[in-house]
Parts: C-alpha cells; sequence; structure tokens
C-alpha cells in the first residue's frame, strides 16, 4: 500500500501547482483550498512552506468519528470516501489532529487526500511523493524521497 | 461559481459611502481581461478631469479569462492614474493575488472614494468588510504585513496581502504596493493613490471554488502546456540565476548602466553579478501561485547589530533591475550592501528602481556641485551605501524641499536644481538596458515607460539595419501580443509560450470561443483603447523628452546614433497618435 508523502517540503516554492492538480484531477474543480494536499507559509523561525495533507493515520480518527459510513479505514493508513453516503456534518474535520481536511464552505463537503499520486508530477521540485507503506514501519530504512525530480509526465 | 461568463464579474468598492456592489461589467469578448478590463473600468468610472490623487478616481485590481487555469497565468493588472505621469496608468505584479482574485469570484477590484480613517479592506467570495487600522499609520511595509495577516484568518482559505509603506501614505509620485512581501505594482506611483484612498492595505481571500470547464479540450492542452513549460528547458534560466544573470551578459556587452550611465561596464562586476549573489546570498527561490517555474530569488542579509557576536537576518528578494537601479547605478559592487538598501526600500514602500535612479542622479549633481549637502542632507557618493541609504528614507518621508521635488521624480528635481542632461529619465526613470537608440524611445514614448512595453532592447541586439520604419512596425506589434498576454494575465517570462494563436486554443478550451475568435480585434481595440486613455489624461507626444546623457551612451555598437534615434522618435510618435486617434469606447462605458 502507498501513501503521498511531503517528505522534501524544504525544496518547495509555494507554486500551488501540487492543489490545483488535485483539485483539478481529483475533484473536478478550479480551485487551491478544495484539495487533498494545500500549502502554506511557513512562517515563524522556519522559512518556506509547509503541506497540510493526511499522514494516513491507521486508525483514522476521521473514519472513527464518521457517523455515516463515508469515511472508512483503509488498509495502510488514511481513509476512502463514498461521497454519496457524506452527511456533511463536519465531525471527520473536527477530529483530524492535522487539519488535513478541508470542508468546503459552500456545499459543506470534506476535501482530503486520498492516496492516489496524482499531484506527484506536478511538483516541479520533487517535494512530494508516494511511498511504500512499510518504508515507514520500525526497522526500515524511512520515507526518504530520492533526490530525482520527476518530469510532468 | 462557472468560469465562462460573457460578462466581467468585478466588485467595487466605494470608501467614500462605504458600499460595495457586485457588477457584471461589459463584454469579456471586447475588452478581454487585465490591461483591457481596468481600461476599459477606467472608462466608465474614472474622472478624466480630475487629479491622479483624487480620491474619487478608481484604483483597479483586474485579472483575466485565464487567471488560475493554466501555468503562469499568475499576474494582476493595477490601472491606475498615475501621480508621476498624471496619466492613466498600469503596473504589473505576481505573488498570490492574481489567484485569490480568481478563487474569490472576481475579474476585478475597483476601489473609489476614501475612507474616513487609516483602512484596511478585506473582500473574498463571501466577505466584504472595511477594518480601521490607524495603529498601522507610518508603519513600514513587513510589520504591516504581519498586521494584516491577521484577517481572514476563519477562513481556511489562502490569501493575498498588499499594502503600501510610509512613502505611499506620504504621496511620494514612485511609492509601490508591494504584493506578498516579495512582489511589487512598483511603477508610476499605485501606492500614493492607494495612499490617497487612505487604504493602508487589502487581504483578499481566495476562498471560493469552480466547476471546471466541461469537455476534454481544456485538460489535454493544459497537460501539454505544463509539459511544455516545465519538461523543457525554456524556463530553467528564471529560475536557476534568474534575471540577474544578465549583469554579467550586459556589462560584457556595454549595456549595463553605471554610476547614473556614466559608463556602462566596469570591470567590479564580479561582485554583484547574478553568479555571485546566488553563491553568496541566494537562501531559496519562490514562486506565484500557480507558477512552476520559481523565478522569485529571496536573498538572505546577515547583519551586525551590536559587537560581540550580534546578528539578524533579512529575507530580501533580489532580480536584475533591482540591482541595477541600487548597485550599478550607485556604483555598488558589494551584493551586501545593495541587500540592504533593497530591505530598506521594501520597507519605506518606495519602487526600487525610481529610487535608485533618482538617487544615481543626485550622486552625479553633487559630484558636479549642481547641489550639495544643504539639500541632499547626508554626504552622497557614488559607491557609498550609507548616504544612499539615509536619502532613501527621506524621499520616503519628504524630509525637504529637495527630497518632496526629488519624490516626483529625478527630471523634475534636475528642472529645478539643474543637472537635467544626465537624468536617466526616459517618461520615467530608466530601466537598466542601455542597449541603444530604439530602447531609449521605446521606454521614454512607451504606455507605460517600461522596458516590458515593448522589447525594444531586443531589437537593438538583433537587428542589423537601422530602419527606423521596421522598428517601429516591431514595437507596435509586440506591444500588441504583449497586451493580449497582459489580458490573459500571464507572466511576460512565458511570452514565448503564449503567442496569440496559444491563447485563442487556450481561450477555446474554455468554452470561451468568442473571445478565441474575435481575439485579434478585441487585442488591437485594447491596444488604441489604452493609448487613447493615456492621451485623454493628459500624454502629450510631442513633450517626450530624450535626456542628453542618452545620445553619449557607449555600447558595443559604438556611440548612439542621433539621427536613427531621432528617425525612431518622430515614426514611434506618429504610430501612437495613430493609435490614439483610433480608440473606440467599450461596451460598459456607457453612463449606468
Ligand atoms: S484525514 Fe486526518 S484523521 Fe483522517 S487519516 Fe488523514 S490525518 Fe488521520
Ligand atoms: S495523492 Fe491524490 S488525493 Fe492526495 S493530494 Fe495528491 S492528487 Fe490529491
Ligand atoms: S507542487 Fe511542489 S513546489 Fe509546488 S507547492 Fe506543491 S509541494 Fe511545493
Amino acid at each position: 500500500m502507498k501513501v503521498l508523502r511531503a517528505g522534501r517540503m524544504e525544496r518547495c516554492i509555494g507554486c500551488h501547482s501540487c492543489s490545483l492538480a488535485c483539485a483539478r484531477l481529483v475533484h473536478g474543480r478550479l480551485s487551491w483550498n478544495t484539495a487533498g494536499i494545500r500549502i502554506a507559509s511557513a512562517g515563524g523561525l522556519s522559512t518556506g512552506f509547509e503541506a497540510h495533507l493526511c499522514v494516513a493515520c491507521d486508525p483514522a480518527p476521521c473514519a472513527a468519528a464518521c457517523p455515516s459510513g463515508s469515511l472508512v479505514q483503509r488498509a495502510g493508513g488514511g481513509v476512502t470516501v463514498d461521497r454519496d453516503l457524506c452527511i456533511r456534518c463536519g465531525k471527520c474535520a473536527s477530529a483530524c489532529p492535522v487539519d488535513a481536511i478541508y470542508m468546503d464552505p459552500e456545499e459543506q463537503y470534506p476535501y482530503l487526500c486520498l492516496h492516489c499520486g496524482r499531484c506527484v508530477a506536478f511538483c516541479p521540485h520533487g517535494c512530494i511523493a508516494l511511498e511504500d507503506v512499510d518504508a515507514r514501519r520500525p526497522g526500515s530504512r524511512g520515507g526518504d524521497v530520492d533526490g530525482e525530480v520527476p518530469d510532468a509526465y | 461559481m462557472r468560469t465562462d461568463q460573457t460578462w466581467s464579474r468585478v466588485l467595487h468598492v466605494d470608501l467614500e459611502s462605504g458600499r460595495s456592489h457586485v457588477l457584471q461589467f461589459g463584454s469579456r469578448a471586447e475588452h478581454l481581461g487585465g490591461s483591457g478590463l481596468a481600461a476599459a473600468l477606467y472608462s466608465r468610472y474614472g474622472l478624466l478631469d480630475a487629479p491622479a490623487l483624487d480620491p474619487r478616481q478608481p484604483l483597479i485590481f483586474a485579472v483575466g479569462p485565464l487567471t488560475g487555469l493554466f501555468p503562469l497565468m499568475s499576474k494582476t493588472v493595477c490601472g491606475f492614474r498615475s501621480p508621476y505621469t498624471g496619466e492613466w496608468a498600469e503596473s504589473h505584479a505576481g505573488g498570490r493575488l492574481a489567484l485569490s482574485l480568481r478563487f474569490a469570484g472576481y475579474d476585478a477590484l475597483m476601489v473609489t472614494g476614501a475612507a474616513r480613517g487609516l483602512s484596511a479592506l478585506i473582500v473574498g467570495a463571501r466577505t466584504v468588510d472595511l477594518h480601521d487600522v490607524a495603529y498601522l499609520r507610518g508603519a513600514d511595509v513587513f510589520s504591516t504585513g504581519k498586521y494584516l495577516r491577521r484577517f481572514g484568518r476563519e477562513s481556511s482559505g489562502h490569501r493575498s496581502c498588499i499594502r503600501i509603506g510610509p512613502a505611499g501614505e506620504q504621496g511620494i509620485s514612485y511609492a509601490c504596493i508591494n504584493v506578498d512581501s516579495f512582489r511589487h505594482f512598483g511603477r508610476l506611483g499605485a501606492g500614493a493613490v492607494m495612499g490617497a484612498k487612505n487604504l493602508k492595505g487589502i487581504v483578499v481571500l481566495g476562498d471560493g471554488s469552480y466547476r471546471l470547464p466541461e469537455g476534454k479540450a481544456y485538460p489535454k492542452l493544459m497537460r501539454e502546456l505544463y509539459k511544455d513549460i516545465t519538461g523543457t528547458d525554456k524556463m530553467r534560466k528564471y529560475h536557476d540565476l534568474g534575471t540577474p544573470a544578465n549583469l554579467t551578459a550586459l556589462n560584457g556587452l556595454n549595456a549595463l548602466p553605471w554610476n547614473n550611465l556614466q559608463k556602462t561596464t566596469d570591470e567590479r562586476i564580479d561582485g554583484i553579478s547574478g553568479e555571485t549573489f546566488a553563491d553568496r546570498f541566494l537562501l531559496r527561490q519562490t514562486a506565484c501561485a500557480g507558477c512552476p517555474v520559481g523565478c522569485i530569488h529571496i536573498g538572505l542579509l546577515r547583519q551586525q547589530f551590536a559587537s560581540d557576536h550580534e546578528f539578524l537576518y533579512k529575507q530580501v528578494s533580489y532580480d536584475y533591475e533591482s540591482i541595477f537601479s541600487q548597485g550599478t547605478m550607485l556604483g555598488l559592487t558589494d551584493g551586501s550592501d545593495v541587500l540592504a538598501l533593497l530591505d530598506e526600500t521594501e520597507k519605506l514602500g518606495l519602487d526600487c528602481m525610481s529610487s535608485g535612479v533618482a538617487l544615481a542622479w543626485v550622486a552625479e549633481a553633487v559630484e558636479k556641485g549642481v547641489i550639495t549637502e544643504r539639500e541632499t542632507l547626508v554626504p552622497i557618493r557614488f559607491g557609498e551605501v550609507q548616504g544612499f541609504m539615509e536619502a532613501l528614507r527621506h524621499i520616503a518621508m519628504g524630509s525637504n524641499e529637495f527630497y518632496r521635488t526629488l519624490g516626483t521624480g529625478a527630471l523634475k528635481a534636475a528642472d529645478v536644481y539643474g543637472g537635467a542632461e544626465y537624468a536617466c529619465v526616459l517618461g520615467q526613470e530608466m530601466a537598466g538596458y542601455a542597449t541603444g537608440e530604439v530602447f531609449f524611445v521605446a521606454q521614454a514614448y512607451g504606455f507605460r515607460h517600461s522596458h516590458l512595453d515593448s522589447g525594444g532592447y531586443a531589437w537593438d541586439q538583433s537587428s542589423k539595419e537601422k530602419d527606423a520604419r521596421k522598428a517601429v512596425d516591431f514595437l507596435v506589434d509586440d506591444e500588441y501580443k504583449r497586451i493580449l498576454i497582459n489580458c490573459m494575465v500571464s507572466c511576460m517570462f512565458a511570452r514565448a509560450t503564449y503567442g496569440p494563436e496559444r491563447i485563442a486554443e487556450c481561450l477555446a478550451s474554455v468554452g470561451l470561443t468568442d473571445l478565441a475568435d474575435g481575439l485579434e480585434t478585441a487585442g488591437r481595440a485594447v491596444q488604441a483603447l489604452r493609448w487613447k486613455l493615456k492621451f485623454d489624461t493628459g500624454f502629450d507626444v510631442d513633450a517626450v523628452r530624450i535626456p542628453k546623457r542618452y545620445t553619449e551612451v557607449v555600447t558595443w555598437k559604438g556611440a548612439i546614433d542621433t539621427t536613427y534615434m531621432d528617425a525612431v522618435r518622430t515614426t514611434y510618435a506618429a504610430a501612437i497618435r495613430e493609435l490614439a486617434a483610433s480608440g473606440q469606447p467599450m461596451s460598459g462605458s456607457e453612463d449606468a
């Protein structure tokens, strides 16, 4: 099982290409909010940018909080989403410990990362990558993105 | 929200009455967006006979029909009456503003009137609020940004924060509007226009979203363009050393202005070359929202502020024009001096090009004894950073009569104090290209008096013959192509990608077929309308001056050919006059 990790955010230039791609390709929207990954300037002592995205909890508090069965635990961490079941209560967003769920104020649907990896090719600096879940387990090498910057296609 | 309306959606905020309206303005097939939309709005809401700083004059921020839809469609056009020239003017900037306006749901934000007290305007998809910010009176650009970012936190979307510094509040003719810390509506005094409205800052919340255009054409073209821009080497130079790579190149060509254009090359270039900046100061690159290139270079300035090891650090953005205007032009050859000046300029909210070039004139005028320390208050000499540092503050604060005059432009000060022959002013303080006759004319007569109006500098470098007609035909046609880009609104760095056919293809792919079909007609009409507005607001094409210094320049081609330059001048003036005369009003310009 693979999950999306933003392991090289110190390389990020804040172009929002990842968010725009996710909104476009996964959610059919033109937006930088209704996306599984959202970029903010880091501020404070750090410089540059940070990514807000699902960190693939297992077990997932959002799925536990979901009263409709719309969010279901995904093998390897994170959740799968069935839009049709969602009752737009926003409980998942409140339960998420890392603010990874964006509740769209107009339609009240939650937007979160599904770990599909479609945004990866759009990052010009190789900040984000799909990684094997096993890479994060104790005893493994850890979740390094290799140094290569992938081509967009 | 949809992206394919036939009109532009404009948020009009009148600070005088405190009321705001969403307008369905004009016809996109006619004004397109960006430059054209701003001009069409000014035709309807502007006051031709009132001065630039009359608070009733509109201050317009416009994006285009492709903003957010394609890569590098990441710029905003600011349209305003310039306190520098008195005329209708534009300035362009990146940052997060373009996407914020798009996702807030507007093609333009137009502000008229003055607020009763110093205020901040917060707008978004579901927000229009005015806050009293009297506590920010006189605050510098950075601290203002910190305070303003507190607004709109509750909307979890991304925001843009634009603001003015002390220079804008003081009405200095080349005060800028800072956009998201590192970008600017720099030239021609938009910051003073905002100051005259008692508006310290605007926060735009990009908290709405759109349905994507239907059909397969859009995703296909988007993929193709994204690949074209990121997959090829086209954009590498902008990210790598960035525009400062030009310093060494132009110095080698004898085309880099040094010491108020007393020379065009200097062997001490290595201290402030693009390579040196990258090696010694580059902290990181960043990008405008919606642009995968990332051309914004941020330098790290480490300064000792006390004995012992007491250091502070600052992040200062730099590029070719800023290193030219506050470096070579002032005879400075140490990159950290340049970064220190740029940081001060940024805080005060001055345009770095105009303030640097104006100070270069001061340094030469002092050298020649035309002005003295009685006027300048501090010793000003080429190569000495401290004097320039203090003088910047004097300009922004209008410390005495001399600095107040200098704050209206170097040539205006020279007309009062002497030294007009060497004021490096071509409509406004020059851009960093001593490339020859065509560029000098192009900037002096150009619509924005900017090196970005048309590629005059490129013509100087590529054209072998001295044919004024051909040169002017190129300027007029190149301006037209750039206007199309400025109507969409793309970054100029993508001009090789976004030619007229490509733009039409993009428009058609998102369902704007009427814009695509009539693109050329609309583009030419926008070009004419812009010139008409410039003439209607006071531009006198016969009064344009090219100071004597420009006839003394020696480039790689040798001395300036004044006969050729005069021929280009008269031919270009006639072409501009013709364009202005053909300008027609557009839909929306009739009285409501
Ligand atoms: S959305 Fe939040 S709570 Fe749910 S799995 Fe991801 S990080 Fe965990
Ligand atoms: S992995 Fe898929 S769902 Fe997650 S942010 Fe990227 S594109 Fe969106
Ligand atoms: S695409 Fe990459 S560089 Fe651009 S904002 Fe996303 S993570 Fe940062």
